[in-house]
């Protein structure tokens, strides 16, 4: 999933400042289920800024709105009859919401209420890591499995750096070093020839490298 | 080995089967000539060849190639240090050309420290290509005349090839097969990181050995002499994939105060001593990190001298 954090309640208060009609909208999708931006975080949300306003002296009014997905039209319209009774629409979703309704609403203003952090996934309850960059090409097979494009602080293709030690990356304690990770797997399972064989320079071309990128399905597209 | 590849001092004088004597020198945080050239001094007719750090620890630094030209112009054969973090594979083929160009003729192969160590930890890194790929693009351009992307080059740069290999960090296992990687990608010659364990290294160069790597890629055994007994704890403790015995950070704290640095480099001799013997090791590459000027009496006392003409 796309994972994603709040943004710190004090730069939300800057964006919004002067506003005093506000649309939360949150999505049922990935932010929901990494507790960012789903229906209870916008209410969350919504009553920390009507506090603040309170406390601010300012008479905000806040609304809430959450939907199915915020990165399909179909469902950012259902919200077209209402957008103009606000002065600022604020999403919860990921970088893709804000802008598919800056698109959508351009009267409007749309405001992102979250940090767009990485693709991964829940390691235990609470705690999600990072496991894929979106590289275009995915080559996981060649490495057991386990991606150093996105989780080699160098993205190294031909890994271990000399900074590995311990089973921790050279930047962090708190960082695994991924090639750790390959390296022993590899051991483990009697694959070892398959790292020992030289990996040629990346194509990013197919990254956001290569400029942004768009995905046609023709047998969909009507 | 049979031709010369780069017609460097460093490769003529591994390929005579001298044992080699190389040292490092990182260039000023400023356009200080002066400083770089007074730094230079110290190293001249004391080493084969002299490392110019790229952005090392990832502090910006006059750029290694300028430096490295400063260093020819001084008539001392620079080693030009590259690292992957700063530079796409346009910029990294444009750059070596240009110390080509300049007369440059040994060039160290590296990943480079990430920049979360050094003074600008807010950037963002390139590693377009990794180390690896970076060895084996010099050798393409070298040897077949190619860019990466197939187009030939109009006077190939003959680089001597260099790489570095940690026999300290993790999976030790692999660090061998690693090193083997490396000289199959088309490394000339190996700088290690700093040796402090012995034991460890011995172990390392035997399975180099073994699998017969020493004769395919001279290996240069990293030494740092320690100037103080903070500089072995920083050593110990901050640098990751560094091994520091706590017998040595024992010997340097009895030598008593004011007398670590000179127990530091009594124990860079003996070290020095022993990789003249041992079998697998073509040289030593000194690191005397900001004490160049030590480097004359370490030599001297290393029995180094004079360096091999060639």
């Amino acid at each position: 999933m796309i994972v994603a954090d709040r943004k710190p309640l004090k730069e939300i208060l800057e964006m919004l400042d002067g506003c005093n009609r506000v649309l939360i909208v949150g999505c049922k999708g990935c932010v929901s289920v990494c507790n960012v931006g789903g229906s209870k975080e916008v209410g969350i949300l919504a009553s920390i800024l009507k506090i603040a306003g309170k406390k601010n002296g300012l008479d905000i009014e806040v609304d809430e709105k959450t939907l199915e997905r915020q990165c399909d039209p179909e469902y950012v319209d259902q919200i077209k009859d209402v957008v103009a009774d606000y002065d600022v629409i604020l999403s919860m979703a990921c970088g893709v919401g804000p802008q598919f309704l800056s698109e959508r609403y351009p009267e409007n203003r749309c405001l992102p209420a979250v940090n767009t952090t990485f693709f991964g996934g829940a390691v235990q309850h609470g705690i999600w890591e990072e496991r894929c960059a979106g590289c275009g090409t995915c080559g996981i097979h060649h490495f057991g499995g386990l991606c150093p494009i996105a989780r080699c602080s160098k993205s190294l293709l031909n890994g271990p750096c000399g900074g590995s030690a311990d089973g921790k990356c050279e930047i962090s304690k708190d960082v695994d070093c991924i090639w750790d990770m390959i390296v022993k797997k590899a051991m483990e399972q009697g694959r070892l020839d398959d790292l020992l064989k030289f990996k040629p320079a990346k194509n990013w071309s197919t990254a956001r490298d290569g400029g942004p990128r768009t995905s046609v399905r023709e047998e969909l597209v009507q | 080995m049979s031709e010369l590849k780069s017609g460097s001092n460093l490769e003529k004088v591994l390929k005579a089967g001298h044992f080699a004597f190389t040292g490092e020198c990182g260039p000023p945080k400023g356009a200080n000539v002066e400083h770089l050239k007074e730094k230079i001094e110290p190293l001249k007719g004391m080493v084969d060849a002299v490392n110019v750090t790229d952005n090392q620890t990832a502090v910006v630094r006059m750029s290694s190639w300028a430096a490295s030209t400063i260093m020819c112009q001084e008539g001392v054969e620079p080693n030009f240090q590259m690292v992957c973090r700063d530079r796409n594979r346009l910029a990294i083929q444009a750059d070596i050309l240009g110390v080509y160009a300049m007369g440059i003729r040994n060039m160290l192969c590296l990943s480079g420290d990430h920049q979360r160590f050094g003074n600008h930890p807010e950037s963002k890194n390139v590693y377009d290509i990794d180390s690896m790929q970076l060895i084996a693009l010099v050798k393409k351009m070298r040897d077949e005349g190619k860019f990466l992307n197939g187009e030939e080059i109009d006077v190939p740069p003959r680089l001597f090839i260099g790489a570095a290999a940690n026999p300290f960090s993790d999976p030790f296992e692999f660090r061998v097969y690693r090193l083997a990687k490396k000289i199959d990608a088309g490394a000339d010659f190996i700088q290690t990181q700093c040796i402090y364990n012995m034991d460890r290294f011995k172990e390392f160069i035997k399975q180099a050995v073994d699998m017969g790597l020493y004769e395919k890629c001279y290996i240069l055994a990293g030494v740092t002499p320690m100037k103080s007994v903070g500089m072995a704890l920083y050593m110990a403790k901050q640098v990751p994939g560094m091994d520091v015995p706590e017998s040595l950070i024992k010997r340097l704290r009895g030598a008593g105060k004011g007398k670590a640095g000179e127990e530091g480099i009594r124990f860079a001799l003996e070290q020095i001593e022993e990789f003249k013997e041992m079998e697998g090791v073509a040289g030593v590459h000194l690191m005397a990190i900001e004490w160049e000027h030590k480097v004359p009496e370490i030599a001297e006392r290393a029995g180094v001298l004079p360096r091999p003409t060639v």
